[in-house]
């Protein structure tokens, strides 16, 4: 199953080392990791996604608490909650194809944010499963470049992490 | 006033009442030499290999409950010390590390003995610091200290570029430590724990389970109320020797790979388990779906909440430190009306008994050979059970394991978890050190003792009277019984070939050397060693028989049931 893995980490240096080496040292997949300061700026916010049986996650966030630089750790994915992940995608965008790219564009209410006579850069925001949605639908041939932030995760309503 | 970094960390040292740190010098810890040879409380042992520093100071550690303290220099240094820290964090056993680093501007460039000390120990120690500031040593070192030897304990590495030794600041030592990403939990949750004496008093085949969490918390006189309390049967990991006594009738030896047909019988054919600070190894429950075949509830106690339903699920977890627990335990069993069901012990008792019949550690004696065990039941003997052992990994360590009937904590020093040969020498030095009062004795064989053999200068050095007890079969003898049992008995590279003249070799360094071949020959060479040679250090080289395999043995894999015993060949 996938999950949504939340740590709040303190913003020192090789703290994101120990995370990922973790998940390499113990045989864990990681499918995306975002990391960047919060508000707070001696705190980070690291989210991956993985998954594995619930014996698996089970271990994954014990193992996590372990770190000593980790401060907190929420599976996002066990109650109501918000993904969202930024595409970059450069495509051919000549003749024929610049109208159709375009619609494509809009209907998952991308932007275009570059335009040269034969590309667009288009930017595209939604849940991991929306921009694959978005690349299947657009002919391969077109895309020449792609850059995906990874996931970033929020629990809903009153499910706040926070020190 | 105004300090070095250099003379701060020794400051630390002393605040933290080091007696004896472990190390060997180099360019990058120059400045921190000289601070030690200022000052006279902190002492140095120069021993002849960065591994062996830290081994050593594991070994004061296991024998001692202090945290032990190794000092190396940067690249070289630090490399050499990746074994001793290794083997400690598989064990969890307190220590701090310190590394010399090159000076800060040069790191990153390739410097003269640089290397990523913090990047290379980083998945073997519990936390690592590489320190950027000199204002920031005292606090890192407090912090060092604290998380080594609280929660569960692991070696903590603090890395100090040579500039922070000679910059200055201020120094003030912190009284206490507060992390917001560090809190150890201490006590049990009540609620759990009284589901767990609920259990306990409905068993009908109760069977206790601890290892080496009880000797680090040292809870040994909480688990032996308990167990008498109960009147359950009860066995020892490894790496828990001596937490319950060995000579109790209530104690059936060891579980596990090489542990005894009553120990493990009882494991697997248990109702109620409860696990006191083991984390069911692989050489203890073998092979998990065979073990977790049989209906079993299980209560697991440990402080580290990634031991817990890690391999095997668990019942009844209790997350909390095993000395706090146990007497929370006992204190609900005294508040309690009822009482174990006396019936069904009974009739557990009666099978275990018949387990116990088989024997499982009866050996054949040779006419003209010296059988292993036999050594180690003769320093039983002359050592009254009153040493501190240690040993090295192989055959040699199970017989030690087997044999010397350990009755109290923090007796028994080995590698459980790496299983790193060349740890009992320097053990043994941490321990002489740590325990001066004590009898040393060091169980190794002739492939081993050669992993660290150069620390025999550091013990002439430092007059340290450790026995050492050879049970020299000139076998790399463990890999040769694999060999023999699963490999149609092709012996590749496990023959021991050019050995040298231990005697001689003992000599050369300065001590006293003792061959044996016979068997009448071992009580006497013992007792020469022990009584006549009471403060020397005496390398006693045994010639044991070739072919003695370990039994019982459960092969890799297969289940705690399928043991295969000495009289089955
Ligand atoms: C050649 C060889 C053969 C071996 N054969 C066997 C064998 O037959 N039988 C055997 O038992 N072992 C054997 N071992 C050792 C084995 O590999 C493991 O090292 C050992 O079984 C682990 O012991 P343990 O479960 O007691 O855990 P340890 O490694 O001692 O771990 C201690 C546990 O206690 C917890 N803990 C620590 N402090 C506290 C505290 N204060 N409060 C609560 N919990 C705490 C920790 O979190 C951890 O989970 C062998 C090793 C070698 C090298
Ligand atoms: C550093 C290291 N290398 C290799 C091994 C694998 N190994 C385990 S036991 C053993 C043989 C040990 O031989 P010896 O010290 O003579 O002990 P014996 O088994 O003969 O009693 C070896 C090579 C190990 N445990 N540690
Ligand atoms: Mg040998």
């Amino acid at each position: 199953m996938r999950h949504i893995i939340s740590i709040l980490l303190e913003n020192e240096a090789g703290a994101l080392s120990r995370v990922a080496g973790l998940f390499s040292a113990r045989g864990y997949n990681i499918e995306t990791l975002t990391v960047a300061p919060t508000e707070d700026l001696s705190l980070s916010r690291l989210t991956i996604v993985t998954s594995g049986s619930d014996e698996v996650i089970e271990q994954i966030t014990k193992q996590l608490n372990k770190l000593i630089d980790v401060i907190k750790v929420v599976d996002l994915s066990e109650a109501a909650h918000i993904e969202r992940e930024l595409m970059l995608i450069k495509v051919r965008a000549a003749g024929k194809d610049r109208e159709e790219v375009k619609r494509l564009a809009d209907i998952f209410r991308g932007r275009i944010i570059d335009v040269t006579e034969s590309t667009y850069v288009i930017e595209l925001t939604g849940t991991s499963a929306k921009l694959d949605a978005f690349i299947q639908a657009i002919d391969t041939s077109l895309i020449l470049e792609t850059v995906r932030t990874g996931v970033s995760g929020i629990g809903r309503g009153d499910r706040i992490l926070k020190v | 006033m105004m300090m070095t970094g250099a003379e701060i960390v020794i400051r630390c040292l002393q605040e933290e009442k080091v007696e004896y740190v472990f190390g060997y010098p180099g360019g990058s810890v120059l400045h921190i030499y000289d601070e030690l040879f200022k000052q006279d409380k902190v002492k140095h042992i120069l021993v002849r290999h960065e591994q062996a520093a830290v081994h050593a100071a594991d070994g004061l550690a296991r024998s001692s409950h202090k945290v032990g303290v190794a000092l190396v220099t940067s690249g070289p240094g630090a490399t050499n010390a990746v074994t001793g820290i290794a083997t400690a964090y598989m064990d969890s056993i307190p220590l701090v590390v310190i590394s010399g680093q090159v000076p800060s501007a040069y790191i990153g460039q390739d410097a003269f003995q640089e290397c990523d000390t913090v990047g290379i120990t980083r998945p073997c120690v519990k936390h690592n610091f590489l320190i950027k500031d000199v204002r920031d040593i005292a606090a890192t070192m407090k912090k060092a200290f604290y998380i080594a030897s609280t929660g569960r304990p692991g070696p903590v590495v603090v890395d100090i570029p040579k500039d922070i030794t000679a910059n200055k600041c201020e120094f003030d030592y912190p009284k206490t430590v507060q992390m917001r990403s560090y809190n150890p939990v201490v006590k049990g949750h009540l609620g759990q724990i009284k589901k767990a004496v609920q259990l306990l008093l409905e068993a009908k085949r109760p069977m206790i389970y601890t290892g080496g969490g009880v000797i680090l918390s040292d809870a040994s006189e909480q688990l032996t109320k308990l167990a008498r309390r109960l009147g359950f049967p009860i066995c020892n990991t490894l790496m828990g020797l001596g937490a319950y006594p060995a000579t109790d009738p209530q104690y059936l030896g060891m579980p596990g790979m090489h542990g005894t047909v009553e120990a493990n019988m009882a494991m697997q054919h248990s109702d109620v388990l409860l696990a006191i600070g083991a984390r069911f190894d692989d050489r203890v429950i073998g092979n998990p779906d065979n073990f977790t075949s049989l209906p079993r509830k299980i209560i697991h106690i440990d402080i580290d909440p990634s031991s817990i339903s890690k391999r095997v699920r668990v019942d009844v977890p209790i997350v909390g430190n095993v000395v706090d627990v146990l007497e929370e335990m006992l204190k609900l069993l005294d508040a309690e009306k009822a009482k174990p069901d006396a019936a069904a012990l009974a009739d557990w008792w009666k099978d275990i008994e018949g387990w116990r019949a088989k024997h499982c550690m009866k050996y054949k004696h040779k006419k003209n050979v010296i059988m292993p065990q036999y050594v180690i039941e003769k320093l039983h003997e002359v050592t009254g059970g009153n040493a501190i052992v240690t040993s090295d990994v192989g055959q040699h360590q199970m017989w030690a394991a087997q044999y010397y009937k350990f009755d109290k904590p923090r007796r028994w020093l080995n590698s459980g978890g790496l299983g790193t040969m060349g740890v009992g020498l320097p053990y043994a030095m941490g321990a002489a050190l740590a325990n001066p009062d004590m009898q040393i004795a060091c169980v190794t064989g002739e492939g081993s003792i050669q992993m660290c053999i150069q620390e025999l200068s550091t013990a002439k050095q430092f007059r340290l009277p450790i026995k050492i007890i050879n049970l020299n079969n000139r076998y790399l003898g463990m890999v040769r019984q694999w060999q023999e049992m699963f490999y149609g008995s092709r012996y590749s590279e496990s023959y021991m070939d050019s050995l040298p003249d231990f005697v001689k070799l003992a000599e050369a360094y300065g001590h006293v050397g003792i061959r044996v071949e016979r068997p009448e020959d071992v009580e006497g060479a013992l007792k020469r060693a022990f009584i006549d040679h009471k403060d020397d250090l005496v390398f006693i080289d045994f010639l044991t028989d070739q072919k003695a395999n370990v039994f019982p043995m459960v092969a890799a894999g297969k289940g705690l049931s399928e043991m295969i015993l000495a009289e089955d060949l």
